[in-house]
C-alpha cells in the first residue's frame, strides 16, 4: 500500500473554553426519564419489566434482542410508568419504543457485586462486559462486547482509547479526561485484560494540557507500562476513528475493513470509564457526560446526567435558555443534528447539546453551482474528490460514485465547510449512499447465487457421472461372469 | 492530389489493421472477457434468455452468438452495461424474453397445499428450496433468485411469486 | 473573483502606462457587454439575476479577454469577443462551473481566426528609444469608436507589432537572433514594456498563491515546462530560437500561467493532474510560438488542454484512504 497518509482537515475554532471552566457536576434529578429501546446499534433491545412494576437503580430492564444488540438498566429506582412509543431524539423526534420511569426519589441501587476481572478469562470478562449495557459512547453506540469479540481474529491487538475530541462545542471527554482520568486508566486495564492485547495508546489532541496532565498522573499511579498516552494535531477530525489510528499507528485501515484487520481495537475513552463503573463498582451503563452549551444557553457546562432525562431539564438545570436561542443541536457544530424540540430524552448517543444562537450559526448564503475550485479535495481527510462525487451524486451516475469512493465518505462535513458555492455536499453524499448500498447488496446476493448455482452444477454433474460409472462397472462384471 | 489521398488512405488503412489487431483475444482474454461479462449479470439462473445458466448467456455473449437484450431480470441496466462492456448498441430488453419485474420477486410455497413431491427441489438451480420427500418444503427467501423455474413443476400450483421484502 | 481582480491591477497599470489609456477603455466595454449577455442568457435560461450576475466571473472574463486585445482594436472587436464568450462559450455549456473551455481565450480565438490583422495592430511601448505617436485621450476614444486612426496619422504610422510578432517575422525573413533583437522594441528580456508588465502579473499571481485562492501545480507547472523547451532549443541553436527568459517575461505568458490556465471549470482536478495540464500548455505554447501559425500560443495552448482535461482527470484520480491505490 502507498505510504500512510493522515491529509486533509480544517483548523476549526473550539469553542470549548466557556464549557469545559467549570468542574463536572451532577444533572439535578427528574421526575420522568424516557429510555428508548432501540438506542444502541444493533437489533432493539426487548423489555424484561412491565408497567407498573417496581425497579430499582441498575436493573436491568431490557435485554439483547439479538446478536447485535445491548442491555438497558434504569437510571434511577422507581415504576415503570408506560411502555409506549415516545418522540426519540435519534429518530428526530419520531416515536421509539421507550420504557417510561417514574422517579421515587429514594435513589435504591439493585444489589450488583463488581468483578475481579484479573481473575477471569477473555471471554467471560466480555461477556460480563456486555452485561453491563456497555455501548460505544463516542456517538455510534456499537455494542462494546460485540465489538470486543469480533476483534479476536486480529493478532497482536492493541487497543486504542479516542480521546482526541475533535468536533468544536463538544467537551464531555475533555472533562471526563481531567477529573476522571483514573477511572479511563482502569478502564483501559479491563480492556487490555478482555482482548488479551499488550499495549494501550491514549490519544488526546495537543491542546489539552490538564486532561493530558491528569491522564499522565492515573498511568503513572496504575504502574502499567503497557499504556502510554499520545498527543495528535488538533485538527478536525482527528478523532476521526480511521484518521487516529493513522496518525498513531502510522497504518491505514482497508477501505471496506475494520481496526481490527489493522490489529486495532478503537474505543472511546467515555467508554474504558463506563467499563471501569461496572468491572470496578458495579455500576452499568447508566448515565453519562453531556456537554451543554451554545449561546442560547445561560450557563455552559458539562454535566453528569442520569439516561432518559429529558433536554428541556437539562437546559433548565442550566439557567435555561436566552433570548438569542434560535436552534437545538445534538452533537457538535460539524456533524450534530438539530431537534425540533427539547423534549427528548438524552440517550447513549448524546454527548452534547448546543442552544445555538445566530451568533454559532454560520449564515448560509445561496447555494451557486460548483466552480470546481478543489477546495474540497484539500479538505478531505479520506482523500477523496468531493466535486466529482457531487457532479456523479447529481447525476446518480451510481458506478462514477462507487469508482470514486462514496463508501468511504466519513460525513464529517469537512467540504461543505470549505466550500465557496455553499453547496450541502455532505447531505447530498449522506442521501445518495443507500442507493449504493442497495446495488452493492445486490452484487453480493448476486455472488452467492452463482456460487450456490455453481455447486449444485457440480453436484448434478458428480451424481451423473457416478451413476454412469456405477453402470459401467456393473457391465464390466456382467462381461467377465459367463451365464 | 495524388499523394495526399494515398498517404490518407495508407494512414486510414494502417490505423484500422491496428485497432483490429488490438481487439484480437487470446484464449485468456476470452477467459477473463466471459468472466467480466458474467459479473454483470444478476445471477438469477432462469434461463429465460435461451440459454442454461447465466454463466452459459455470458459465454455466447462473448462468442457473438447472442444480443445483449436477452436478459429480463437484468433489466435494461445491465443490457446497457453490456452493450458498454462489448461495444454494441444498447438497447432495450427484448419483450420475447420476458419482463421486467418492477420489484424483486421472491417464490413462496403455500404450506397448506404442499404435497412433499421434490419436484420444486430438483428445479431449484441455487438449491433455496428446503425439503425432503413427503416432507415440507420452504423457500429460503434471501437465496431466492426469483426465476421463477420452480413453479411449472409444482403438481398442486402451490408455489406464487411475492415480492421480495427490503 | 474581487481578489482576482484586484490581484490583475498592477498588470493593468502598467499596460496603461506602456501603451496608453486604450485598455481601459476596452475593459469598460467588455465589462458593459459581459453584463448585458450574461442577464440576458440568465433570463433566457430562467435563471435568477442575483446571485449569478454579480458572482465576478463575467467580469473577469471580459478584463481577461480585453487584455489580450490590442489597445486600439475597435470597439466592436471586444464586444462580439466577449458576448462570444459569455453566450456561446459559457451559457451554451451549461453556464457557471460547466464550460469545459476557458470563456475568454475562446471568444479570443474567434476573433484571432476571424480577424487576424486586427489583431496584430498592438502600439509601441512608451519607453525610451521609441517614439510611440502622441495619441491624446480622445484621439483614443474615436479610434476605439470609429475603428479609424485620428486623420493626421495612418494605421502604420501608429502601430507596431509585439516583440513575438517581430521575432516571429524577422526569422521568417532568415534573420537570426542576435539581427532580429536590435530592433529598438527588445530588450534583455521579453521587449521594452512587456517584461514589466509580465513581471507585473507574476506578482499579482504571487499574491492570489499566497491568498490560496489559486494553487501552485498549474502556474509552476507551465513556467517550468516553457523554460526547459525554451532552454533546450535555444542551447541547440541560439541563432535560431529565442531564450527562456524571453519566452517567460513576453506576450501572455504570465497572465497565462497564473490568471488563465488557473480557471478552476477547466481545467484539471486532482494536483498531479494540474501537473500535467499545466505541463501540456507551457509545451504548446511554446509549440505554437515558435513553429505554429501565431505569434503567441498561450490561447490555443489553454484551448487544447482543455479538450484533454477529461482524458486526465480519468487518469489521475488520486489515491482514496483505505485503498491501494
Amino acid at each position: 500500500m502507498a505510504k500512510p497518509g493522515v491529509r486533509g482537515g480544517l483548523r476549526l475554532d473550539a469553542h470549548k473554553e466557556r464549557s469545559t471552566a467549570q468542574a463536572l457536576r451532577a444533572a439535578s434529578p427528574v421526575e420522568t426519564l424516557v429510555l428508548p429501546l432501540d438506542q444502541h446499534a444493533g437489533a432493539p433491545a426487548v423489555p424484561l419489566v412491565k408497567q407498573g412494576e417496581r425497579i430499582l437503580r441498575g436493573q436491568p430492564i431490557a435485554e439483547p434482542g439479538g446478536a447485535i444488540s445491548s442491555w438497558l438498566h434504569s437510571p434511577t429506582s422507581g415504576t415503570v410508568a408506560a411502555i409506549e412509543p415516545r418522540p426519540a431524539p435519534h429518530r428526530l423526534a419520531a416515536p421509539s419504543l421507550s420504557i417510561v420511569v417514574a422517579n421515587d426519589g429514594r435513589d435504591e441501587r439493585y444489589a450488583e457485586s463488581a468483578t475481579p476481572f484479573d481473575q477471569l478469562s477473555p471471554e467471560q470478562l466480555r461477556e460480563i462486559i456486555g452485561r453491563g449495557g456497555i455501548v460505544g459512547l463516542g456517538g455510534a453506540v456499537f455494542p462494546t462486547a460485540a465489538k470486543l469479540s469480533s476483534a479476536l481474529r486480529g493478532q497482536d491487538l492493541r487497543l486504542l482509547l479516542n480521546g482526541a475530541e475533535c468536533e468544536p462545542y463538544i467537551s464531555c471527554d475533555d472533562m471526563l479526561m481531567r477529573e476522571r482520568a483514573r477511572d479511563v486508566v482502569f478502564g483501559a486495564r479491563v480492556l487490555l485484560h478482555a482482548l488479551t492485547a499488550q499495549t494501550c495508546v491514549i490519544a488526546i489532541e495537543d491542546d489539552t494540557p490538564q486532561a493530558a496532565a491528569a491522564l499522565e498522573a492515573a498511568i503513572a499511579d496504575a504502574h502499567d507500562a503497557r499504556i502510554q498516552l499520545r498527543r495528535v494535531a488538533s485538527d478536525y477530525p482527528a478523532g476521526g476513528e480511521r484518521q487516529l489510528i493513522t496518525a498513531v499507528f502510522d497504518v491505514e485501515v482497508p477501505s471496506g475493513g475494520l481496526p481490527v484487520d489493522v490489529n486495532t481495537v478503537c474505543l472511546n475513552v467515555g467508554t474504558a470509564a463506563a467499563v471501569a463503573y461496572w468491572i470496578r463498582d458495579a455500576q452499568p451503563l447508566t448515565s453519562r457526560i453531556v456537554t451543554v452549551t451554545g449561546d442560547g444557553v445561560l450557563e455552559q457546562r458539562n454535566l453528569d446526567v442520569p439516561l432518559g432525562t429529558p433536554l428541556a431539564a437539562l437546559i433548565y438545570d442550566c439557567g435555561g435558555y436566552t433570548s438569542r436561542m434560535s436552534r437545538l443541536i445534538m452533537g457538535g457544530s460539524m456533524m450534530g443534528q438539530a431537534l425540533p424540540h427539547d423534549d427528548l430524552p438524552v440517550i447513549k448517543a448524546t454527548n452534547c447539546v448546543i442552544a445555538a444562537s445566530a451568533l454559532d450559526l454560520q449564515p448560509r448564503a445561496a447555494e451557486m453551482p460548483c466552480i470546481r475550485c478543489g477546495n474540497c479535495a484539500e479538505a478531505c481527510p479520506a482523500m477523496l474528490l468531493p466535486q466529482q462525487l457531487h457532479w456523479y451524486g447529481i447525476g446518480r451516475d451510481l458506478d462514477a460514485l462507487e469508482t470514486y469512493g462514496l463508501m468511504d465518505c466519513i460525513e464529517c462535513g469537512c467540504c461543505d465547510y470549505v466550500c465557496p458555492s455553499q453547496i450541502p455536499l455532505a447531505e447530498l453524499f449522506r442521501d445518495m449512499k443507500p442507493a449504493l448500498t442497495e446495488r452493492l447488496a445486490a452484487r453480493g446476493s448476486a455472488a452467492a447465487a452463482r456460487t450456490r448455482f455453481d455447486a449444485r452444477t457440480a453436484r448434478l454433474e458428480r451424481i451423473e457421472s457416478e451413476r454412469l460409472a456405477a453402470l459401467a462397472k456393473k457391465r464390466q462384471e456382467l462381461a467377465k461372469k459367463p451365464s | 492530389m495524388l499523394p495526399a489521398l494515398l498517404t490518407m488512405v495508407g494512414l486510414a488503412a494502417a490505423a484500422g489493421a491496428a485497432a483490429a489487431l488490438a481487439t484480437r483475444r487470446s484464449n485468456e482474454d476470452q477467459n477473463r472477457l466471459i468472466d467480466e461479462i458474467d459479473a454483470l449479470l444478476p445471477q438469477t439462473q432462469c434461463g429465460r434468455c435461451t440459454f442454461s445458466g447465466c454463466r452459459p448467456y455470458a459465454s455466447a455473449l462473448a462468442n457473438g452468438e447472442a444480443d445483449i437484450n436477452q436478459c429480463p431480470p437484468g433489466g435494461n441496466a445491465t443490457a446497457v452495461a453490456l452493450a458498454n462492456l462489448l461495444g454494441r448498441e444498447p438497447r432495450p430488453v427484448d419483450p420475447r424474453f420476458g419482463t421486467t419485474p418492477a420489484h424483486p420477486l421472491v417464490a413462496s410455497i403455500d404450506e397448506s397445499a404442499c404435497i412433499g413431491c421434490v419436484k420444486c427441489i430438483q428445479a431449484c438451480p441455487v438449491d433455496a428450496i428446503v425439503g425432503a420427500s413427503k416432507f415440507m418444503h420452504t423457500v429460503i427467501a434471501d437465496q431466492c433468485t426469483g426465476c421463477e423455474l420452480c413453479i411449472p413443476p409444482c403438481p398442486v400450483d402451490c408455489i406464487v411469486m411475492r415480492p421480495a421484502s427490503a | 473573483m474581487r481578489q482576482v481582480l484586484y490581484a490583475l491591477v498592477p498588470t493593468v497599470a502598467l499596460h496603461v502606462v506602456f501603451f496608453g489609456p486604450g485598455l481601459l477603455i476596452q475593459i469598460v466595454l467588455g465589462v458593459v457587454t459581459a453584463l448585458a449577455a450574461e442577464a440576458a442568457a440568465l433570463r433566457l435560461r430562467g435563471k435568477p439575476l442575483p446571485p449569478f450576475l454579480l458572482d465576478g466571473s463575467a467580469i473577469i472574463t471580459a478584463v481577461l479577454l480585453a487584455l489580450c486585445l490590442p489597445p486600439l482594436a475597435p470597439w466592436w472587436l471586444v464586444v462580439s469577443g466577449v458576448a462570444f464568450a459569455i453566450l456561446l462559450a459559457k451559457h451554451l455549456f451549461g453556464g457557471l462551473g460547466a464550460n469545459p473551455f476557458n470563456p475568454a481565450m475562446v471568444g479570443y480565438a474567434v476573433l484571432l481566426v476571424s480577424f487576424p490583422a486586427r489583431l496584430l495592430q498592438w502600439l509601441p511601448p512608451n519607453v525610451a528609444g521609441l517614439e510611440p505617436a502622441s495619441l491624446s485621450f480622445v484621439d483614443t476614444l474615436t479610434t476605439i469608436f470609429t475603428g479609424m486612426p485620428p486623420a493626421r496619422f495612418t494605421w502604420d504610422a501608429i502601430t507596431s507589432p509585439t516583440p513575438l510578432d517581430a521575432l516571429r517575422t524577422d526569422l521568417a525573413l532568415g534573420m537570426t537572433m542576435g539581427e532580429a533583437h536590435t530592433n529598438a522594441m527588445f530588450s534583455a528580456f521579453g521587449g521594452k514594456g512587456w517584461e514589466w508588465i509580465n513581471l507585473a502579473t507574476l506578482a499579482g499571481g504571487g499574491w492570489l498563491l499566497a491568498l490560496r485562492i489559486i494553487r501552485w501545480q498549474i502556474p509552476i507547472a507551465m513556467l517550468t515546462a516553457l523554460f526547459i523547451c525554451a532552454s533546450i532549443m535555444s542551447a541547440a541553436d541560439p541563432g535560431a530560437y529565442a531564450g527562456p527568459l524571453f519566452h517567460l517575461t513576453s506576450g501572455a505568458s504570465m497572465l497565462g500561467a497564473f490568471f488563465i490556465a488557473t480557471d478552476p471549470v477547466s481545467a484539471a482536478t486532482s494536483g498531479r493532474g494540474k501537473l500535467i495540464y499545466g505541463a501540456g500548455i507551457g509545451v504548446l505554447t511554446y509549440v505554437i510560438r515558435t513553429w505554429g501559425g501565431y505569434p503567441d500560443g498561450v490561447a490555443f495552448a489553454v484551448l487544447i488542454m482543455n479538450l484533454a482535461v477529461p482524458i486526465i482527470d480519468r487518469y489521475t484520480i488520486p489515491r482514496i484512504y483505505g485503498h491501494a491505490r
